[in-house]
């Protein structure tokens, strides 16, 4: 009983920080958003609230709590209220499984920097991701509204798309190291990281990432000139700042991912061991943040994709060149050329 | 202990979302229901050390199968069911057939129990069959690919017919707006 | 086992607690002034014309076919590719059969016209 307390304890602290976290990044997230994407286009950016705009998050939320919450007519208003619940959630619990630094102390009592570790963790992630769709299309759906409809009926049909492409990009760097553990596979990168000898592999998660956080260039099902605001067109007040909540939230949590099964995790050559393994994850949010200014990078540089483009570039183009670097891949692991043997 | 706790919670969760599935009016909620109650299942798995499965339960079930089924509902727009059963005889033959699968799953409890086998009841730690691998990827795939490597590559063709099925179902639409549009290109 | 996943449901839970408050706070902290004209259905200004949930096309259901039988072809690989090293050649034959016959099916599509979106 005395160990089912502890547990308790330890995952509850460990599950509130790593909440408190997600909000804290996307927060900051949005604000590192303005002001990079106003630099591009030589503005400035919100820079009144705050030195250099930094209360300008808190100034957004408060102002959004108190907005009207409107429920238009026809909305079946049980699922319009979960429907941004729904996308929230698999944003929040998609890093349970991922290790965010070694072992470390705390006032002395020794503990992981992970929520858990499990033999099937490559598969949770693509299990969450699977889930995350329901949001999106309950959205589109409850609201009865045309353009929200059509906006998420676009979106699950993206996503569901790229996310083939996704699984089989991850399917590569599972077959080298040869384990769905996220922990061995971080073990593995200790001196080469998997994107050297997986940089296809890591080219398609790079992009089937911004497909299924719905970023530019792929943002199509919010496409203004068509769509209006795609599957959030009727919301308002904190409803519509939980799909903003969640879209940044999915835009650091498959950071981590793509930082933990391609660029080493929260290793950087040893010197995550500093600062008695505290220098982890600050490693790993260095790592997500120059991920996150890639995000913005992209979409102040890309138009948009065409909808036809984007599914005929999903399927015609990034699932037969997963699928064939998958299949080369097995070769090559089962050949062992003393070139492909991790070091 | 708290392994029954969770269970009987799960299960609980489980009973309330199938009943909720075939009492709701409305097909969106009786597919979320359905949601619910496959993960329900997938947690099961889970309580039998199965992790692998379980994971799989939610990606395939959960999560591709059910978006399939809501697309389809919203495909024919047949949100709202209604009430007035067009099958007769349905109702009572679906009661049959309810009270002969409890029938039967009580009858293989009290078997087994009777038969000295392992109680259903018992912690799953104290199976004999539990070990350390048990259910993981790598035992799941020894087991797919020796004994069941048939059942395995069964499986692609079975895939295969799926995918040629769907094409066929979905062609006629699709192939007379392409040739539509094909002709409206040559004009 | 249960020690793994155990920690997963308590995050799970102060997660949908929080993503609760959130979708009701501004209906408890905002205001509520319903009108007819804010309730309405938004139409770039214009009034609603007819119902907004009619039949889709045939199209979006393909696709979630197709994603189905690709999203198991995923799932059954996973397994195999953890086991890639141990099964050698022989597991690359298996699955070089199950990957084929997959394959076929995808080129197949392609050529009728399946992948392409009108």
């Amino acid at each position: 009983m005395i160990d089912f307390l502890t547990l308790t304890i330890e995952a509850a602290i460990k599950a509130a920080l790593m909440i408190l976290s997600l909000l804290t990044g996307f927060a900051y997230t949005t604000l590192l958003e303005r002001r990079f994407i106003a630099r591009i286009q030589q503005r400035v950016g919100p820079n009144r609230a705050g030195p250099w705009g930094l209360l300008q998050p808190a100034a957004d939320g408060i102002k959004v709590i108190f907005k009207e919450d409107i429920i238009p007519n026809g909305a079946d208003k049980v699922i319009f209220t979960l429907a941004p619940a729904l996308t929230a959630i698999p944003a929040l619990i998609i890093l349970a499984v991922v290790p965010l630094g070694g072992d470390v102390n705390v006032f002395g009592y020794r503990t992981s920097l992970a929520l858990t570790s499990t033999n099937v963790g490559v598969l949770y992630i693509l299990a969450v991701t699977s889930i995350s769709v329901y949001g999106i299309t309950l959205a589109g759906w409850s609201s009865a509204n045309k353009y929200a409809m059509l906006g998420g009926l676009r979106s699950t049909a993206q996503m569901i798309s790229y996310e083939l492409a996704m699984g089989l990009s991850i399917l590569a760097p599972v077959m080298v190291v040869g384990s769905m553990s996220l922990a061995d596979i971080i073990d593995a990168q200790k001196n080469v990281w998997l994107v050297v000898y997986q940089p296809i592999a890591g080219l398609i998660f790079i992009i089937t990432m911004y497909a299924e956080t719905n970023r530019a260039p792929f943002d199509l099902p919010e496409a203004e000139q068509e769509l209006t605001a795609g599957f959030h067109t009727e919301y308002s007040g904190m409803k519509f700042a939980a799909f903003y909540m969640a879209e940044y939230m999915k835009m650091i949590g498959v950071s981590v991912i793509a930082a933990t099964l391609f660029f080493g995790g929260y290793r950087l050559f040893g010197l995550e061991n500093l600062l008695g393994g505290w220098m982890g994850p600050v490693i790993l949010i260095g790592k997500v943040m120059l991920s996150l200014l890639l995000f913005v990078w992209i979409r102040a540089t890309l138009p948009r994709f065409r909808y036809d483009r984007l599914m005929d570039f999903g399927w015609k183009v990034l699932l037969p060149i997963a699928l064939a670097n998958a299949a080369i891949t097995a070769v090559l692991v089962v050949l062992d050329p003393w070139w492909y043997r991790l070091i | 202990m708290i392994g029954y706790i969770l269970f009987g919670l799960v299960a609980l969760v489980a009973i309330v979302s199938a009943v909720g599935m075939l009492l709701s009016t409305n097909a969106i909620h009786a597919a979320l229901f359905l949601v619910i109650n496959l993960i329900c299942i997938a947690l099961f798995y889970l309580g039998l050390n199965a992790p692998f499965l379980a994971m799989v339960q939610i990606t395939v079930y959960a999560g591709a199968i059910m978006v399939l089924f809501l697309f389809v509902i919203m495909l024919l727009g047949a949100e709202q069911v209604t009430l007035k059963s067009q099958l007769k005889w349905q109702a009572p033959l679906a009661i049959v057939l309810a009270v002969v699968m409890i029938a039967a799953t009580f009858l293989l409890f009290f078997n087994v129990q009777a038969s000295g086998g392992l109680s259903p009841l018992a912690p799953i730690s104290e199976d004999p069959r539990q070990t350390e691998t048990f259910g993981s990827p790598y035992a799941v795939g020894e087991v797919l690919f020796g004994a069941y490597l048939l059942p395995f590559e069964m499986t692609g063709v079975l895939l295969l017919v799926a995918m040629i099925g769907a094409i066929i179902l979905t062609r006629n639409e699709a192939g007379g707006m392409r040739d539509e549009q094909r002709a409206a290109s040559n004009e | 086992m249960f020690e793994q996943y155990y920690p997963i449901a308590v995050l799970v839970l102060l997660a949908t607690v929080l993503s609760i408050i959130v979708v009701f706070l501004s209906r408890i902290m905002g205001p509520r002034r319903p009108t007819p004209k804010k309730s309405a259905p938004y139409e770039s200004g214009m009034s609603p014309i007819g119902p907004a949930v009619r039949r889709l096309p045939i199209k979006f259901y393909l696709v979630a076919v197709l994603f189905i039988l690709f999203d198991i072809e995923v799932i059954f690989l996973l397994p195999y590719a953890t086991l890639v090293r141990e099964l050698g050649v022989y597991g690359l034959i298996a699955t070089g059969i199950f990957v084929f016959i997959l394959t076929i099916g995808l080129v197949y599509e392609w050529k009728k016209g399946a992948l392409d979106w009108e």
